[in-house]
């Protein structure tokens, strides 16, 4: 494994170099809190692992409304009303300063996008082009609880580097090729010392890791009938204060579910794909009229038992989420989804 | 404030052990610090859940109207902003008077969460208040604050802490605020030129995530289906377009015109920290001036968009 020690002095400048090759991303605050954005020429991403950005990086390969297909609705042209893909440049980017637990979500949402029987191809190519230079959290927030999914606040699964802040210097773990790529773009190469470094990063993220309180138990939902969990006593009172907004979906690093809709203006017709949400009715609202899922009750089942059940049961990767926290510090009635697994994992039929 | 809680579980209790209401809707304490959750409360034992602070900050109006049992009644927790709307629902035919008992809470306003978060430099992990005065931890330092520093805008703006309507009050009624200049942030608003002002609604919007949470956190926004939802045929465009966006919250506001009590639960709710009530303040200006009227207020008045009247000040009408 190969480590590089980064002078904060030097970043923004090698930041600068590396922009001639990346589209360069990162957080950016505003009055309106922290968010994960494109970084214009003269920003720099705001590296502070105290900080959590409101939306996840999840947006950067699957945007919340994204082109698809367009045609011309000109039936002078002779291909007038074909739907064509959309140019789309998968040039190389860069998502600098995002947390270990995005970067697993990331690894989780790829299970949906990228598998086997069915490559999505703008998730995939945008997937392809991006490079994801983490930082460690060395003060995990109160709703960090990443220890418990899989992952935690020193991560590398999905990251093609890691960084570690050590006040004055950021040192660097070298994970993947892309990493050694975006490196030298930025002209990164003060070697440091391989196992002093591993040191460093093990203290680094034990001490991390004592600060993370929450924790959630997760070990007998594949065990639990999904029938008895689906017909529990407990989901009324889940989602009673529940508003049905979509939040908690829009936050979530790991929530993919979106809707396909076509826009004409003038003689184009454009095919858009959005974020949507299992907590509107509108999501299975079928043509005939008919909702199987009209109820808010239903809904907000509907997606703790994907998170936390039928996503254990497909996939065997433990529960889709990740630990980040974004639901449970932006839900408007605080429904927490610590507490919702807690229920499921100990609930037995009587 | 804080103290009213043991008379509110006491009033409960007795309510639910005599079977006088079938529920209780009140505020349990969050799991996290600076938070409450809306719950309904059932059974005499589980009073102890209710709480009662500055981060009860949702509007208990909207949570009433679904699930009213066929007979029998349920008890509200009202502040003076969910009072009214309460009277508003009423107003609207959404609820009857009868099938209410509503607890009136006098209010000294709820806390800006952003504003104290602002002070932090990492995350608060431990928050208290007596009286006036907060206390906020984080693993960085304690802050204490005075509450009315801290207090929402709508808070700030607020001249109906009292409840208006109730069958019983769980404390002493507070003193009412007396403004200067009660639309200030309006005029601010108004007084742009019209280049201005579309800028600045623009960057109002900018991060708008369509979540909804302002929509669905208004007791005012209750049609079965919104005009956002509907699908056959679809009136508005589902994307990040702004033109979208925009359609969505100026069409809602327009909506909530001589309706909205002001009472911040859109401001709350919003995960993007969009001052939503940019939107709606102005009709609330204007229905004052124009109309004379507060929503709210009055159960046995019309609301001046539902009404003729031959002093309407606009001529077209006449």
């Amino acid at each position: 494994m190969n480590f590089i020690t980064i002078d904060k002095k030097d970043w923004a400048g090698g930041i600068d170099k590396s922009r001639k090759t990346f589209q360069v991303f990162g957080p950016v605050q505003d009055e309106n809190g922290c968010q994960i954005k494109p970084l214009a020429p003269d920003l720099y991403p705001l590296m502070d692992a105290g900080v959590t950005t409101v939306m996840s990086p999840k947006s950067v390969l699957f945007p919340q409304t994204e082109k698809m297909l367009t045609a011309t609705l000109d039936a002078s042209h002779e291909d007038h009303h074909v739907m064509k893909p959309v140019e789309k440049a998968d040039t190389p980017r860069a998502v600098l300063g995002i947390r270990p637990y995005d970067a697993r979500a990331i690894q989780l949402v790829k299970l949906n996008f990228d598998n086997p029987d069915y490559q999505d191809p703008y998730w995939c190519g945008a997937c392809a082009a991006t490079t994801f230079v983490g930082l460690g959290v060395n003060r995990p927030g109160p709703c960090d609880f990443s220890t418990s999914t899989g992952c935690g606040p020193f991560s590398e699964e999905g990251l093609d580097v890691l960084l570690a802040d050590l006040d004055d210097r950021y040192l660097a773990k070298i994970l993947t090729q892309k990493g050694e790529t975006w490196a030298a773009a930025c002209g990164f190469d003060t070697k440091a010392d391989a196992a002093e470094s591993q040191a460093l990063f093990d203290i680094l993220k034990k001490e991390a890791e004592k600060n993370i309180t929450a924790s959630v138990d997760t070990d007998r939902l594949s065990e639990k009938s999904l029938l008895d969990l689906h017909e529990a006593p407990f989901w009324e009172d889940v989602a009673f204060s529940c508003i049905n907004c979509g939040t908690c979906t829009y936050v979530c690093p790991t929530c993919w579910c979106f809707d396909i809709q076509d826009e004409t203006k003038h003689k184009t017709a454009t095919r858009f794909r959005n974020w949507d949400t299992c907590m509107s009715p509108l999501f299975t609202h079928h043509a005939s009229g008919h909702n199987p899922r009209e109820s808010k009750v239903q809904r907000v089942r509907q997606r703790f038992m994907h998170k936390l059940k039928y996503f254990v049961d497909k996939y065997d990767q433990g529960i889709m989420c990740v630990g980040c926290g974004r639901c449970v510090a932006s839900c408007p009635v605080n429904i927490d989804i610590r507490e919702v697994c807690k229920t499921m994992n100990n609930y037995e039929k009587e | 404030m804080d103290t009213c809680i043991e008379k509110i579980r006491t009033i409960c209790a007795d309510l639910l052990a005599k079977g006088e209401v079938q529920k209780v809707i009140g505020f349990a304490e969050g799991s996290i610090p600076m938070a409450s959750r809306p719950i309904a409360v059932t059974a005499k034992a589980d009073v102890e859940k209710l709480v009662f602070n500055s981060f009860c900050g949702l509007n208990l109006a909207n949570y009433v109207a679904d699930g009213l049992p066929k007979e029998g009644k349920i008890a509200v927790l009202a502040k003076g902003c969910d009072s009214r709307n309460l009277v508003t629902h009423m107003v609207e035919n959404q609820v009857s008077r009868d099938q209410l008992y509503i607890i009136g809470i006098p209010c000294t306003g709820m806390v800006d969460k952003r504003k104290i978060a602002a002070l932090f430099e990492d995350d608060i992990t431990d928050f208290s208040e007596a009286g006036d005065t907060l206390t906020i931890v984080s693993p960085q330092k304690k802050e204490t604050v005075s509450k009315k520093e801290m207090l929402r805008h709508n808070c700030r703006m607020c001249t109906h802490r009292n409840p208006v309507v109730f069958d019983v009050m769980a404390a002493e009624p507070v003193e009412e605020q007396t403004l200067d200049q009660p639309f200030a942030d309006v005029d601010r608003i108004a007084a742009m030129d019209p280049d201005e002002r579309w800028a600045h609604f623009q960057e109002l919007t900018k991060n708008c995530i369509r979540c909804y949470a302002c929509r669905n956190a208004c007791p005012l926004c209750y049609c079965p289906t919104c005009f956002v939802d509907e699908s056959a045929p679809q009136w508005v465009g589902k994307g990040q377009d702004k033109t979208d966006i925009n359609t969505f919250h100026f069409l809602r506001a327009f909506h909530c015109a001589g309706r909205c009590t002001d009472c911040g639960a859109c401001v709350e709710a919003c995960p993007m920290g969009i001052n939503v009530r940019d939107f709606t303040r102005k009709l609330n200006k204007d229905a004052l001036e124009l109309f004379g009227w507060e929503a709210g207020m009055d159960m046995e008045k019309r609301p001046p968009l539902d009404v003729y009247s031959p002093d309407d000040p606009d001529d077209f009408i006449k």
